[in-house]
């Protein structure tokens, strides 16, 4: 217990996961990550023992970035990262669910200099790397809100599990 | 590599000088855009970390409209200018009549509009930099989004997050004769783009 305790939060207030940050609560704690536009929130759970990590990534691979300095930054490190972050407070990685939202494609930018790297595309890419990475750790996803073109202000609560999407746009959405 | 905050006083002041231009030139284009006169203040200029950037911008949540264009050529990066409710509303009266328009719900024409708005903006700030500089400038056809703040943000952010930390933001005030209201341009050089305006002006 003690070992974990920089993890933990207690308090009823909402726990805030910045940009490329990851952060683990325990039952009544709830996470929150504000504005997700391409970037994509991951969010994992065990109903056993009601712990609850949220990651906010940018990026889909590690190996493919330059500064490569935070773990949290990219879909693949960033989820393990969180497991393993989980697995300290108590969490089984056999146990766990994911619900994850996020992912959109904010601009059409149809027209750009650089043909390298699609912007428009980062969005689905970190979607799929996302999946992808689940799919090797046998992290099931029950719920999913991702793509279109909007922003997304995430709620996950380790009481319940539940995960709630609010935009600009429409209200509350319960997943 | 290049850092903005590595700069010195005078390499940002000479940004900082940039901005001024560039904010001069905006308030003419849109004043005969609209047809009457705006009085601004003297910009702000700071060098930022983009997890600062929201807050700055009034929290992440925060609603805004987005017009991103690309440059390319002697020089490439981004300019973002953002502007909220309050400004999109001043100028969908003043360019499409005195209304009761929706920035969160825009039709096609409004955001059009609105669009070219922050086109203008955003090519006097090129033009700007390219007149100072001596050098071409390619610009890409804008692109217009209206949302959260940080989801607008998440954009140019991404693209950046593997090479640099730091972005350069323009505060403007505008004024008419009845209301205040805020713009924001965002200005984010590639990293050789940005080693190549620093050698060019002899810093």
């Amino acid at each position: 217990m003690k070992k974990c305790f920089h993890f933990l939060v207690y308090d009823m207030d909402k726990t805030v996961v910045g940009i490329a940050e990851g952060k683990v609560v325990r039952s009544p704690g709830e996470l929150i990550t504000y504005a997700l536009g391409s970037c994509v929130g991951i969010c994992l759970y065990d109903r056993t023992c009601s712990v609850a990590g949220m990651v906010h990534i940018l990026l889909p691979y590690k190996k493919t970035a330059v500064n490569q300095s935070n773990p949290y930054k990219f879909a693949d490190t960033g989820i393990i990262a969180l497991v393993k972050d989980m697995e300290r407070c108590g969490a089984n990685v056999r146990r766990m669910t994911a619900k994850i939202a996020g992912g959109a494609k904010m601009f059409e930018r149809s027209d750009t200099f650089k043909g390298e790297v699609d912007e428009t595309q980062i969005g689905q890419r970190n979607v799929e790397a996302v999946r992808e990475v689940l799919r090797e750790l046998r992290i099931p996803i029950i719920a999913d809100d991702t793509g279109d073109r909007l922003g997304r202000t995430i709620t996950f609560s380790a009481e319940t599990g539940q995960l709630t999407v609010k935009t600009v746009r429409w209200e509350w959405k319960k997943l | 590599m290049v850092n903005y905050s590595e700069l010195d006083d005078t390499a940002q002041d000479l940004l900082r000088e940039i901005g001024n231009i560039g904010t001069g030139n905006a308030v003419t284009a849109l004043s005969s855009m609209v047809g009457h006169s705006f009085n601004v203040e003297l910009p702000q200029v700071r060098i930022i970390n983009y997890r600062e950037a929201p807050e700055l911008l009034g929290g992440a949540e925060t609603f805004q409209t987005g017009i991103l264009l690309e440059i390319g050529g002697e020089l490439s990066g981004m300019f973002m200018f953002l502007l909220n409710e309050e400004f999109s509303k001043v100028m969908l009266d003043a360019l499409l009549g005195p209304g009761d328009w929706d920035p969160v719900n825009m039709d096609e024409m409004c955001r059009s509009v609105i669009c070219e708005v922050g086109n203008i903006v955003c090519c006097s700030y090129v033009n700007a930099l390219a007149r100072l500089m001596g050098i071409k400038i390619e610009v890409s056809v804008p692109d217009i989004c209206s949302d959260m703040v940080g989801a607008l943000l998440s954009v140019p952010m991404i693209h950046f997050a593997n090479l640099s930390d730091e972005l350069m933001l323009i505060e403007n005030r505008f004024f008419t004769d009845k209301t205040a209201f805020t713009g924001h341009v965002l200005f984010l050089p590639e990293m050789e783009s940005l080693e190549k305006m620093f050698s060019l002006l002899g810093i």
